[in-house]
């Protein structure tokens, strides 16, 4: 039997070729990166596009540095961050809370049922106005925002969740004598997990769009301000820093909730 | 002294447009430690029956008496084992198992250990840590037998908790449980499609008719069968008679093709 036949070695090149296909993909996935900063550098420098427009990557960096050395930069990127954070756990939590009142008594959800469908369909940017004459000019209404913006879609995914566990779960927990709060505890807020992360999922991107639109409208502080004050004084090298920012940030926030979703669903670990 | 004692039971489904029968004047007595099965077509309503004897539905009429209260009067006196095995999944199999007496504020070292020992004698030594997923089915029917078990319940409802196995494990499982119920004196009522499995594991076969729901006769299992284990009992050379006699009585109730 030549050696080719042996499974060992069949395996070791099978292992071979998993990692050559993750360095290929990790490769383009590089040179998508490389290929598009150096594009937008040279297409500015040469004038393709519009330098005032749509700056460069290298000015950008510039300003970066000189935000970073200054201090503002850090106190912007803070307040937004906190914001952003403080609203997507409230809106979601506070989705929880609300989905497992539906839960408990599914009069109330019959009742609420109309309310929870036009709230779901109004934007909720709109109330931006509103809520910054009702909360002030501050983080307060921001953090509203971000808040509003998932919370009911958050209340309808979750209670769907809620109402989708299978029955004989809740059963078996009855034939102990389990009351409602310990069917709640054991079976139908740890099935939805699943679910419940995967929401986050979504508001760690709703919330920024909450808290960004506040900050627009509120122009006090954070990386929303620094957009629209850079496109008020015509300072879009400030804009694609912000920009480049909040992608940054949206991107750790998601890893964060990836992160969260291997400690909480243990089930799904080997 | 009959220890379960059903009168006049009756049961209807509401609906918003119609109201359906399932239970019309079922009325029995069992024994304690007797073993009975129910079996007829489907939707003659043997479910609702194990519901209503669990005490999960409030029949339409009639009373139940298990040792003389009502089933919801009960706490932990009746364990409920179902098609499958309903193992939470993000808990592990000792969780499982506790989950009952941790429910009733009864666990403490010395429960904990016994539940532990009878996963140890039903064959699950060292799954503890494991959850029911690295579980093939069997084991996990026979995880959820410990966990249905470690309440001590007095009556046992079992609604085909064997049909999603495949035929040996349901056959090993049948002998477990029939073991394990008989060494603990357990009164039991099993819900089955199979009448094999009915006259194996039985001391008398309560026969339903469909639309509603009515005993419609009752099969004493011989003396000699009720002594031998499930799977000696189907090999055994009258089995087969009394199979057909069931089996007979169950065809005329079968709607006509």
């Amino acid at each position: 039997m030549s050696h080719n036949n042996d499974p060992g070695h069949l395996y070791e090149t099978y292992k071979k070729s998993l990692a050559a296909e993750k360095r290929w993909i990790f490769f383009y996935q590089l040179a998508i990166l490389v290929t598009f900063f150096s594009a937008w550098e040279v297409s500015s420098r040469n004038s393709w596009i519009d330098p005032l427009i749509f700056s460069s990557p290298s000015k950008v960096w510039l300003l970066f540095l000189e935000k970073i050395s200054d201090g503002t930069l850090a106190a912007h990127l803070g307040v937004t961050v906190f914001e952003t954070v403080l609203g997507f756990v409230i809106g979601t939590v506070l989705g929880t809370i609300l989905a497992a009142l539906l839960w408990w008594s599914p009069f109330l959800s019959n009742i609420l049922d109309p309310y929870l469908v036009v709230l779901n369909a109004m934007p909720k940017v709109a109330l931006g106005p509103i809520l910054i004459v009702g909360l002030g000019p501050g983080f307060t209404s921001i953090i509203a925002m971000g808040a509003v913006i998932s919370v009911i879609i958050t209340t309808l995914v979750v209670y769907s969740s809620f109402k989708g566990v299978d029955d004989n779960y809740v059963k078996v927990l009855q034939t102990f004598g389990a009351k409602k709060q310990h069917v709640f505890r054991e079976a139908i807020l740890p099935a939805s997990f699943p679910t419940i992360i995967s929401t986050l999922k979504v508001n760690v991107g709703l919330s920024w769009v909450g808290v960004i639109v506040g900050e627009f409208l509120v122009s006090a502080k954070g990386l929303g301000y620094m957009i629209i004050y850079g496109f008020q004084v015509f300072n879009f090298t400030l804009v694609m820093l912000a920009l480049l920012l909040i992608i940054l940030c949206a991107a750790i926030m998601y890893q964060a909730v990836e992160w969260l979703e291997t400690k909480l669903i243990k089930d799904n670990l080997d | 002294m009959s220890f379960l004692k059903a009168e006049h039971i009756g049961h209807h489904y509401f609906s918003p447009s119609t109201f359906t029968p399932a239970l019309d004047e079922i009325s029995f007595s069992i024994k304690e430690g007797e073993f009975i099965s129910l079996i007829g077509p489907s939707g003659c309503g043997k479910s609702t029956l194990l519901s209503i004897l669990s005490g999960l539905i409030e029949p339409t009429f009639g009373t139940i008496a298990i040792d003389g209260h009502p089933p919801n009067a009960l706490k932990n006196q009746i364990g409920y084992m179902l098609q499958q095995d309903y193992l939470f999944p993000w808990k592990t199999i000792e969780e499982n198992v506790l989950l009952g007496l941790k429910l009733d504020g009864r666990l403490n070292r010395k429960t904990a250990a016994n539940s532990i020992e009878f996963l140890e004698k039903i064959g699950l030594r060292g799954v503890e840590k494991q959850f029911p997923r690295q579980l093939s089915g069997g084991m996990r029917q026979r995880a959820a037998l410990a966990r249905t078990m470690a309440v001590n319940p007095k009556l046992l409802l079992l609604d085909e908790p064997f049909s999603a196995l495949d035929y040996q494990t349901k056959l090993k499982l049948e002998n477990l449980v029939f073991d394990t119920l008989k060494s603990y004196r357990k009164t039991a009522v099993l819900v089955t499609h199979d009448i094999g499995e009915a006259i194996s594991m039985s001391d008398r076969i309560f026969l339903l008719s469909a639309s509603p729901g009515r005993i419609i006769k009752i099969f004493e299992v011989p003396e000699e069968f009720r002594i031998l284990k499930p799977f000696d009992v189907r090999t055994h050379e009258t089995f087969m008679e009394l199979f057909h006699v069931i089996w007979k009585e169950l065809e005329s109730l079968e709607p006509q093709q």
